[in-house]
């Protein structure tokens, strides 16, 4: 088939999208790996920024870590029963509920970290322990394991499952996790991901609500963007896009898999 | 099943019980906090209102986040029509690395923008060898645009392919047989039928931008937009008050945004 003219503008105005989309993020791998990168590439490649970023920043990765880990724990105990009930109720309440829910993510993340500070900032241990950002975090990224749930368990017939279930003796709390947690787990586990993805490059919500105790990877980031050379920048933020790649890629793998269940 | 609606309601406790406390809670906090005053001046949502310094700044962050959402719009609609439309060799992929930036972080995108047309970026390198002098706009509103267009372009690329599938397309077949020409179908067709998903995903973009915070502090604490604003107020001058007036009339200006674009588009499919 031969392709028109318009294909062809179309294609490479997508291209150049793509180009820049790419660009800078090839910039940054390669400034990162570049001994000195005022002079350019011939000046030698070296993993030692690399080094000196873990050396000076490795604690705010394995923070950021442990609070992904934290929050997505958090957000399924809390989210996935909510996102039954809202299946369930499908009435006023729960519609307002879905608003509130979405409303801190509409919302700027520097107001609701304001609110949240100016309100609890004065319980001193709360505020300087990591518990305060998974507070944040938790907020952030709730609708963001609701929703696919919910898009998952109103597309499974849960009702009728259930109602086998419940006339074979099994009671609300059993029902709950014999038979609805293991039909949705396609869509716990993408908004899992989501949810892991999101904690570990919050930065709104966490610049505010860090202590210089809890540096986080996104706050490490903005203080090397600050002051260290671009090289340390550049080697900082590879580590985390190796970090946030593979997560998206799985993501894109899952919802792809999902929407395939979809069509069915 | 009323019966097991009503059990199913305790389901949803935790959940409220963590807004409530964490979220509706401090909100409320933060509009009371508004209204008090230090030292005679006013309450902090009468200084906002009738200091030019922080109108100012709103209005130029409104404008910008408007600017940016309707060529954002613009782009990723050409290039999500065609991508969905369209089978070629290396299509996925190219939608695959069209969406990753969806999930970078604002502070990363104004280091990526610093890098494109910082004082090294490539842009003051090509600058240097085009016209002899360095192109540099990273520290300025412009380069605040490029990093904002940057994470709204996948997300309304996202929506738009999602879009496309839901269309009619023999309605463009029916256009297209009664001699309509490519530029009709596309302004009477596609646009019309895409228009509830690009309004729903406009506004998201719009509230993207408007509180988009890390982009701003990595490009500079001297630029005038309100979220930089409210970060200053709060840091440098410890005026509670005023930090959350704005914190609030910004809010409020986004939830606006959201709510009306909601009312006029019912049940669009959008990309958070």
């Amino acid at each position: 088939m031969k392709r028109s003219s318009l294909f062809v503008m179309q294609l490479l105005f997508t291209l150049l999208v793509c180009a820049f989309m790419l660009v800078p993020v090839l910039m940054s791998l390669l400034a990162g790996l570049t001994r000195n990168f005022f002079v350019g590439v011939s000046s030698g490649l070296t993993f030692d920024w690399l080094i000196q970023v873990w050396q000076a920043y490795s604690p705010t990765v394995w923070l950021s870590l442990q609070l992904a880990v934290a929050c997505a724990v958090c957000v399924c105990v809390i989210g996935v029963p909510a996102a039954y009930a809202l299946v369930r109720m499908n009435n006023r309440f729960s519609r307002a509920f879905e608003e509130l829910m979405v409303l801190p993510v509409a919302m700027p993340g520097l107001a609701s970290a304001l609110a949240l500070l100016l309100t609890y900032g004065q319980f001193g241990t709360f505020r300087s322990s990591w518990l305060f950002i998974l507070v944040g975090h938790v907020l952030f990224t709730l609708p963001f394991l609701v929703r696919p749930v919910m898009a998952v368990m109103q597309r499974q017939q849960l009702p009728v499952l259930e109602e086998a279930a419940a006339s074979l003796g099994a009671g609300l709390i059993k029902r709950f996790f014999s038979v609805v947690v293991p039909n949705c787990r396609a869509g716990i586990l993408a908004g899992v991901l989501m949810v892991v993805t999101l904690s570990l490059g919050e930065f709104n919500l966490t610049w505010m609500l860090h202590t210089p105790m809890t540096k986080t990877l996104p706050v490490g980031l903005a203080d090397s963007y600050a002051s260290a050379r671009l090289e340390i920048a550049s080697a900082y933020t590879l580590i985390f896009l190796l970090m946030i790649v593979p997560l998206l890629v799985a993501l894109q793998a899952i919802s792809a898999r999902l929407s395939r269940g979809e069509r069915r | 099943m009323a019966a097991s609606a009503k059990h199913a309601a305790w389901a949803l406790a935790p959940a409220l019980a963590v807004l409530l406390a964490f979220w509706l809670l401090p909100l409320a906090h933060l509009i009371v906090l508004g209204t008090e005053s230090r030292d005679s001046s006013g309450s902090g949502y009468w200084q906002v209102l009738s200091s030019a310094q922080y109108l100012g700044s709103l209005a130029q962050t409104c404008a910008l986040a408007i600017f940016v959402t309707l060529v954002a719009l613009l782009i990723g609609g050409i290039s999500g029509v065609f991508l969905s439309r369209q089978q070629f060799f290396g299509r996925s992929a190219l939608v695959a690395l069209l969406t990753f930036p969806l999930a970078f972080p604002g502070v990363v995108v104004g280091f990526l923008v610093i890098l494109l047309a910082g004082r090294q970026g490539l842009f003051a390198s090509l600058g240097l060898q085009v016209a002899g002098e360095r192109w540099i706009f990273a520290y300025s509103l412009a380069g605040l645009f490029v990093g904002y267009l940057y994470f709204s372009i996948p997300r309304v690329i996202l929506t738009v392919m999602a879009a496309c599938e839901s269309l009619d397309r023999s309605l463009e077949e029916a256009a297209h047989s009664l001699g309509a020409g490519h530029w009709r179908v596309v302004c009477d067709v596609i646009v019309p039928g895409l228009a509830p998903a690009l309004a729903s995903c406009g506004a998201i973009c719009f509230a993207t931008s408007m509180g988009a915070f890390g982009t701003a502090f990595t490009l500079g604490t001297r630029l005038n937009v309100t979220p930089v604003a409210i970060y200053n107020v709060f840091t440098n001058y410890a005026n509670f008050a005023v930090a959350a007036a704005l914190s609030v009339v910004l809010g409020a200006v986004t939830w606006a945004v959201l709510l009306l674009t909601r009312r006029l588009v019912k049940n669009a499919g959008t990309v958070l």
